[in-house]
């Protein structure tokens, strides 16, 4: 067995994969598939302050080796998921991170404030991607001042492992990655879905309710893996891989161009063993490759 | 979505080698299949009528899984069937799967037909493959000693499904677009919808549930309906599938896809 335990922060993970935000339920919806203790961790549904229900249907369509989603945030809140889903969370040892959104850096705040004192969560993902209603709706993380403030505000609210979830629907992601790393970011993660849309001719219609959506699966792959190498370069903290990961195989093109973990999303979808198959894949590569550390393959490309 | 008290039925996937197929009208075939690995029983996994499965699509023909309903499963041969209609891509890959190929299949998934409001003289209607979930659900009614009635829809007599089939455990009574069978016209305009029903279960299109649900609801029957919203996951993980509910928006992969009228927004 190769080493396979990788450090994000101030976060131990025994192994690098983790699952991505939305695609994976609050993890119990896998119980049923695999030993959730076996994976380094998962990332939760993301939370908000108030409760939110989400954008109507539909809020989704299969597109080619994709698939575009406007579920827009649907959750109960983070008092519920503080009272009612957290309590059967710490049931599992791998690691719990939240995933966080807001529509205010106020809100971003406050959710990261009442996590911080949640004991078996030692980090947060905080989505930048969110539309931020005082400007109008552009997304906080498509400007280096809107992600740094968000960043800035979540920093003073929560001391453990801070993830910035980075959007790429921008012109330069390395510049983004460098404000919320100057702002205490501990570690970065990318990406988020691309912005798409698609139509139905027929009918003559976008196929979903709110015409634009996020574009995620197989397709995004060479655009996350470019955006990864890129930061890699530009970054001193650690950086989380993701987008269009379906294997073991994918997710070793992360590591090597420069993600210290990785996670899986919507390939959960297809095979709900996926992330256990990707566990036993880096193994696997490693001794294959002569390899007993997989820290030593971070980034060679 | 959090886990429901009322659904803790345990998930499987399981690799099926399809034994029969059969066309049963132009453009939809009967699956019938069995577990590869023949330890694996189905009467184990405890599958009610009114569940669905989702399907692998062969040679990664689509990106995600299909939705498909649990039609029947004859636990004596640990058979599974499902009815699938050519819709596309997907649908067309699994239903051209020839004898001795391999599905792979996550089931049983949702909640099914429940009997509380059923009484003793249960209604089925049933449009297109919209049928495929009341042949189960038909079978488990007459065990418990209650007599369904059946109610089929079809664009014509060449489109019925399942008839003869379904007439083991009741009446059926047919509707086609053309009068080429059955009586004329649409489902709910049967003649049989005059006779009273204790309850109505109805899957099939939108349009064909919702004017059910209206009769269903002008003539104070309980009903329940089967919704087919688009899924991504199936397992209640990506809540794409929600439907307006007085609960709020709820996934039909998970609370469903079988819903009471009452829990519905769309009287509309
Ligand atoms: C709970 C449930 C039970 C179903 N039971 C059956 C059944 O027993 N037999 C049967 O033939 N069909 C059934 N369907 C419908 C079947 O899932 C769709 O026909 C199929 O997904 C179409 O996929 P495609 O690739 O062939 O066509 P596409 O070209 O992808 O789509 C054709 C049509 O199918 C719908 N559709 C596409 N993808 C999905 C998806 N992921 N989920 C739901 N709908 C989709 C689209 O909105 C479109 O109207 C069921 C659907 C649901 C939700
Ligand atoms: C249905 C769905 C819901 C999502 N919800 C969230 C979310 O709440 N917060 C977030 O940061 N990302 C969310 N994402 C984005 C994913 O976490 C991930 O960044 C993206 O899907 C790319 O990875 P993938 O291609 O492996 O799925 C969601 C994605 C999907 C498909
Ligand atoms: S299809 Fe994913 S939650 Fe229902």
């Amino acid at each position: 067995m190769a080493e396979l335990g990788v450090k994000i922060g101030n976060l131990h993970l025994n192994n690098p994969v983790l699952t991505a935000s939305g695609t994976f339920g609050y993890g119990e919806e896998f119980a049923d598939f695999i030993d959730l203790n076996s994976l380094g961790g998962f990332i939760v549904k993301g939370t908000t302050l108030e409760p939110r229900q989400g954008n109507d249907y539909p809020r989704m369509v299969e597109t080619p080796s994709g698939m575009l989603n406007a579920v827009g945030l649907q959750n109960k809140g983070v008092d519920y998921f503080i009272e009612n889903i957290y309590p059967r969370l710490t049931e599992y040892t791998s690691e719990i991170i939240v995933n966080i959104s807001g529509s205010a850096v106020e809100d971003y705040a406050k959710v990261a404030e009442k996590l911080n004192a949640l004991p078996r969560i030692n980090a947060i993902e905080v989505n930048i991607s969110c539309p931020n209603v005082k400007t109008g709706g552009m997304a906080f993380g498509t400007t280096t001042t809107g992600a740094a403030a968000v960043t800035k505000a979540v920093r003073e609210a929560f001391d453990k492992t801070l993830i910035v979830k980075l959007s790429p629907n921008v012109t330069d992601i390395t510049e983004i990655a460098r404000a919320v790393e100057a702002e205490g970011a501990d570690a970065v993660s990318l990406i988020n879905t691309l912005m798409g849309m698609a139509i139905d001719v027929e009918r003559q219609k976008p196929y979903l309710s709110t015409y634009t959506g996020g574009l995620s699966g197989a397709a995004v792959r060479p655009v996350a893996v470019r955006m990864v190498w890129q930061v890699h370069k530009a970054v001193k903290i650690p950086i989380i891989g993701l987008g269009g990961i379906m294997s073991g195989r994918d997710a070793m093109e992360f590591i090597l161009a420069g993600a210290t973990a990785i996670e899986v999303g919507t390939a959960n979808f297809i095979n709900p063993k996926v992330t256990v198959e990707i566990v036993d894949y880096i193994n696997e590569y490693c001794q294959r490759h002569g390899v007993s550390d997989i820290n030593q393959l971070i980034g060679i490309i | 979505m959090e886990k429901n008290d009322t659904m803790t039925a345990h998930n499987y996937m399981v690799d099926f080698t399809i034994t029969d197929t059969e066309y049963v009208s132009p453009d939809v075939v009967l699956l019938k299949m069995t577990p590869a690995d023949s330890k694996v029983q189905l009467k184990e996994m405890n599958i009610r009528p009114g569940q669905f499965a989702q399907v692998k699509t062969p040679d990664n023909a689509t990106f995600l899984r299909r939705p498909i309903s649990i039609c029947f499963v004859d636990l004596e041969q640990n058979k599974l069937w499902l009815l699938v209609r050519n819709a596309g891509n997907g649908s067309r890959a699994i239903m051209n799967s020839p004898v001795g190929a391999t599905l792979n299949i996550i089931l049983p998934l949702g909640n099914g037909f429940g009997m509380e409001i059923c009484g003793d003289t249960p209604l089925l209607i049933g449009g297109g493959v919209g049928c495929a979930p009341l042949l189960m659900f038909g079978a488990h009614l007459k065990a418990n000693g209650i007599t369904p009635t059946f109610l089929i829809g079809a664009r014509n007599k060449d489109f019925v499904l399942l008839e003869d089939k379904l007439s083991v455990y009741g009446p059926v009574y047919v509707s086609t677009d053309d009068g080429s069978y059955g009586d004329k016209g649409l489902v709910i305009d049967n003649h049989i919808l005059k006779e009273k029903f204790s309850s109505i279960y109805t899957c099939g299109p939108l349009p064909m549930m919702k004017a059910a649900a209206a009769i269903a609801k002008e003539k104070n029957m309980p009903c329940e309906v089967s919704l087919e919203n688009v899924m991504g996951c199936g397992i209640g993980a990506c809540l794409c599938c929600v439907e307006k509910t007085v609960k709020g928006n709820v996934c039909v992969c998970k609370e469903g896809p079988v819903f009471n009228i009452t829990q519905l927004l769309w009287q509309n």
